[in-house]
């Protein structure tokens, strides 16, 4: 009997993401659509004569109908075609596949951080509440999540690069020290293939920088984990427990802590959109060749359809990760499903 | 084994406020026999909750239980806090008022009665343990079948016997059950009382009932005590104080109760005083319609009009002070109805 | 008159009974925004430099530059930059366009934000379905991609600028506004008080004017403070990308990239002026979200955090010992140290 109500709960959030997935490709469609102009004008215009700028114009669609442009747009989607960029020969999706696992790579060890930071630091900070260790973690939550990303970034490699030396200053990976490239993702790559020095080297490079964004966005949790832990910290069966004389430790962790879990997951979930956009910072300041970089890049330029192309598979991933995190909260709680 | 199940000599609670401390209990006795029933009534503040709580230290930040309450022979207030945790769920247990949230929500309910049982006996396996939970629904009328499911798949009055359940199934020496059929449907409510007088019957366990529905504890309860303002103010017998109650107060509870019978509404004016700066004296002096001078000079000790029954009251001999001859004569003061 | 003065003391009662961690994290807050303010307006009249300025005049059309990139001393307390600005100027600069930004760019978010939280929560049916799932789309993107892309696309029709940029990062907090709103509106709605005022002939709008939004409102505030918070930070996120303001106006995060290279030469007054400015508005704006929301939001509030340890009862024998207990100045008796 619980098997298929957790099945039948899977079933309709994957039918429910597409609702979302079609707003948010609309949504990204209309934003650059409105753009006065036409990509091709915007960033070649100025260097080719105006005849040669109409042909490339009709060539890619742009004098087509609104709606016309919009169904190819979404047919792309579904197909896996995100456009081509105008200044870069190679296709959205190459470009993703080339940039993406370095901002997967950040991001993970950054999540990773604000995790460890935000729970360790949050969940005692909720039990023992208003002492001083409770204040000082809030204020440290504050105060980091009110440091700009960049501008820590900025002052970790001053200090740790160029005045201490301890760790690299830019890019992901030593000189001469790239793996190969099997799947992109660089740990992965030199663990498969047995280059520890490869391994050695991304891993030092991912530090700074993971730490960078990890201790921003585990300055939320924090708050997040804090006030999650005092909420269910005074439930009803958090008392119940204690007066059948179950262990204080295990009051806290088993009923207290799990419980607040789940609204914890949730809203950290969420929060890797977050970490996205702190990915951009933190890429440009440490000269990580990830999406963010790419973005940065092709907005500088005016290239619309490869900043369209891009932000349609961000869009994408974010209804996916939407997707997962429902399918966790189903396992988790069983009063979600259906 | 003639030990009382619970042994409460002036039992006071308080809780920090920001215009100083809150005393929800002011100096209360008392005593439960095994197998005995006792009701404690009294009107929303009166203190029987925070008295419940207390008899397992189960208070809030800030707050805090001095005097002594033994529990079959052992010692509550201050205790440490190991000694608490075995005397929660294995000696006494509390019934809450709102099942729908004290189970957890994450955990099957046999993982409740597991986490429950081996708090206190380590060394069961967790299959005895789930089977003794089994036994335990299966006394209250669940389908053992059901000990795995969770707690958002049972309704209301369901949740309260797995409540009750889990509170026996280490056959504790007291009950202490605060309301437990407030926030139920009174057919529900009659299969809780029954359960519960069973258990206390056939366990020979001792129970408190605290509630403020005065018909439930005329039905099942052996003794009652009455709360007010966090004193005891009148004590005895079910049929001594119900059909013959003694102090003011409870003679206004008594007349404010409604039957078919009733064709006017009664009710005591006036509201219970503030327990941080309390009135001097008796209590319920502001508010009592056989007040006399000498009420507000000091707190009546209890007198004892008849046998077995106490009253904190000036009007009747024992009390602390002479009673004066003009005073009201307890026949003259029945309610009418 | 007596009717506002109740209306007044009604609404400062939470204040009265606020722990006191709340109200120092409120005044603390307050504080450094005052201060902020005070910079940012008073600042420019009273420091000789102003953060565009790279010369000084010394005769009539004769021109003296500023140093370039000279380190902290009496002159320049904060040092100079690689085009001759004095960077406290700037930091004086910045706070004045942080602070515009902020108040327009939250203003827009929260009229709009809490208008259509109001309607779609009141209105529910079709429009609230359709708001609510665009606002969770939104809500889900990466804010700082869309105050990116939005600005980019607004500078095409304004001057970048103040508006422009009040525009792209008020724009991202609208699902925040509309979200809480809409919640709040939705159980609100359901409440007793409402049905009552509907059975007693209340027209729609009184109901909704007086009773809904005067409730639902509550809950605005500390969004409001945490939406300034995160204004500031965007703002600079932009600047610093290149999306906010036009330089040369003083931005702090965009003064902090063209610190980028300086950096490497071991020059940090640059980059740390503007940062530290960053922090600290932030901070303090932070501070005053989460002291308000301690006082208004009462699930968090801690009871028993107020009021002294507690000792024995005063004694009920006697009388005047209860008279001078009354006035509660005595210490109890067995008590441990004061500590709340």
């Amino acid at each position: 009997m619980e098997g298929s109500s957790l099945r039948r709960y899977l079933v309709v959030r994957v039918l429910l993401t597409l609702p979302m997935l079609l707003i948010l490709l609309t949504l990204v469609f209309l934003l650059l659509r409105v753009a006065p102009g036409d990509p091709i004008t915007a960033s070649v215009g100025a260097r080719l004569p105006p005849e040669e700028v109409q042909e490339r114009r009709a060539a890619l669609g742009f004098d087509d109908p609104l709606y016309v442009q919009y169904g190819r747009y979404l047919a792309g989607a579904v197909t896996g075609d995100f456009g081509n960029p105008v200044t870069d020969r190679r296709d959205v999706v190459e470009i993703v596949l080339d940039t993406a696992p370095a901002t997967f790579e950040l991001s993970v060890v950054g999540f990773l951080v604000a995790v460890i930071v935000g729970i360790s630091v949050g969940a005692v900070a909720g039990r023992l509440r208003d002492t001083p260790f409770d204040v000082t973690g809030r204020l440290f939550g504050i105060v980091i999540y009110a440091t700009p990303i960049f501008w820590i970034g900025l002052l970790a490699q001053l200090y740790f690069s160029v005045n201490l030396g301890w760790f690299p200053s830019s890019g992901r990976v030593g000189g001469f020290d790239a793996p190969q490239d099997i799947t992109g993702f660089y740990v992965l790559d030199s663990i498969i293939t047995g280059d520890w020095t490869a391994l050695g080297s991304t891993l030092h490079h991912l530090v700074l920088p993971g730490v960078t964004l990890g201790l921003v966005i585990g300055g939320i949790f924090v708050r997040l984990v804090r006030v999650n832990m005092l909420q269910t910290l005074r439930a009803d069966y958090v008392e119940a427990a204690r007066a059948r004389g179950v262990r204080e430790r295990n009051v806290v962790f088993r009923h207290a802590f799990r419980n607040a879990l789940v609204p914890i997951v949730t809203v950290m979930g969420l929060q890797l959109a977050l970490l996205l956009g702190g990915a951009i910072l933190t890429e440009t300041v440490f000269s990580w060749p990830g999406l963010g970089t790419a973005i940065v890049e092709f907005i500088g330029s005016r290239d619309y359809p490869a900043v369209q192309g891009i932000v349609t598979f961000i869009a994408v991933v974010i209804a996916v990760i939407s997707l997962l995190i429902d399918v966790v909260n189903g396992l988790v709680d069983p009063r979600v499903r259906y | 084994m003639s030990e009382t199940a619970l042994d409460v000599r002036d039992l006071r609670v308080a809780y920090r406020t920001a215009r100083g401390p809150l005393w929800a209990v002011d100096g209360v006795d008392l005593q439960v026999h095994p197998g005995e029933s006792l009701g404690l009534v009294g009107e929303s503040g009166c203190g029987k909750s925070s008295l419940g709580r207390a008899l397992m230290e189960l208070m809030p930040p800030g707050g805090v239980v001095r005097g002594s309450a033994r529990i079959a022979g052992q010692e509550v207030v201050g205790a440490s806090g190991s000694a608490l945790r075995h005397l929660r769920g294995e000696e006494v247990a509390l019934i809450f008022q709102e099942p729908m949230s004290r189970l957890n929500p994450l955990m099957r309910v046999s993982d409740h009665f597991v986490e429950a049982i081996r708090a206190h006996r380590p060394k069961v396996a967790k299959e005895k343990a789930r089977s003794m939970g089994r036994e335990a629904l299966a006394q209250m009328g669940i389908p053992p079948t059901r000990v795995d499911n969770y707690p958002h798949e049972f309704s209301g009055g369901m949740r309260q016997r797995i409540m009750i359940a889990m509170g026996i199934v280490l056959r504790p020496r007291l009950i202490i059950a605060d309301e437990p059929t407030t926030s139920l449907d009174v057919i529900v409510e009659a299969q809780i009382l029954d359960i519960l007088d069973r258990l206390r019957r056939d366990e020979q366990m001792g129970m408190i009932l605290i509630t403020h529905n005065l018909g439930i504890v005329a039905e099942t309860c052996d003794r009652v005590l009455v709360m007010y303002a966090g004193k005891v103010v009148e004590q005895g017998t079910v049929e001594q104080v119900f059909n013959t109650p003694k102090h003011p107060y409870t003679r206004g509870l008594m007349a404010s109760t409604i039957s078919l019978e009733t064709t006017e509404l009664h009710s005591i004016d006036g509201y219970p005083p503030d327990l941080v700066s309390p009135p001097p004296g008796c209590r319920f002096a502001p508010r009592c319609p056989y007040r006399m001078d000498h009420c507000t000079d000091a707190v009546p000790e209890y007198a004892e009009p008849e046998p077995g029954q106490l009253a904190a009251c000036y009007l009747y001999p024992g009390a602390g002070a002479p009673v004066p001859d003009d005073a009201p004569q307890p026949g003259s003061m029945e309610p009418s109805r | 008159m007596s009717r506002l003065r109740r209306r007044l003391e009604h609404a400062w009662r939470p204040f009265r009974r606020s722990s006191r961690t709340s109200r120092v994290l409120i005044f603390v807050g307050l504080g450094i925004a005052t201060f902020f303010v005070l910079v940012a307006f008073v600042g420019p009249t009273v420091y000789r430099y102003s953060g565009v300025q790279y010369r000084v005049e010394v005769a009539p059309e004769e021109f003296e530059s500023l140093p370039q990139l000279a380190p902290p001393d009496d002159e320049h307390p904060f040092g100079t930059t690689r085009d001759n600005f004095d960077v406290l100027a700037r930091v004086i600069g910045g706070a004045q366009l942080a602070l515009s930004v902020m108040i327009l760019a939250v203003a827009f978010g929260m009229v709009i934000g809490v208008s259509l939280g109001l309607a779609s929560g009141y209105r529910g049916g079709r429009l609230d379905r359709v708001l609510v799932t665009g606002m969770d789309a939104v809500y889900a993107f990466p804010p700082l991609l869309l105050a990116i892309i939005v600005s980019f696309l607004l500078a095409a029709y304004i001057e970048p600028g103040v508006l422009s940029a009040a525009g792209a990062v008020g724009l991202v907090y609208i699902p925040q506004y509309f979200r809480v709103v809409r919640n709040h509106t939705l159980s609100v709605k359901e409440e007793p008080f409402v049905e009552a005022a509907r059975s007693l002939g209340a027209k729609e709008r009184t109901i909704l004017g007086r009773y809904v939004f005067f409730n639902v409102v509550q809950s605005v505030p500390v969004i409001l403070t945490l939406n300034a918070a995160d204004a500031i930070l965007t703002l600079a996120a932009l600047g610093f990308l290149g999306y906010g303001v036009q330089p040369p106006t003083p931005e702090w995060g965009y003064d902090i990239s063209q610190a980028q290279s300086d950096v490497a030469s071991g020059v940090w007054w640059t980059a740390f002026w503007p940062g530290v400015a960053i922090v600290l508005l932030v901070t303090g704006l932070t501070l005053l979200g989460e002291g308000l929301n301690d006082v208004i939001n009462p699930l968090l509030r801690a009871r028993g955090a107020a009021g002294r340890e507690i000792g024995e009862p005063p004694g009920d024998e006697d009388q005047s010992d209860r008279d001078a207990d009354a006035q509660r100045d005595a210490e109890p008796i067995d008590s441990g140290a004061e500590n709340r």
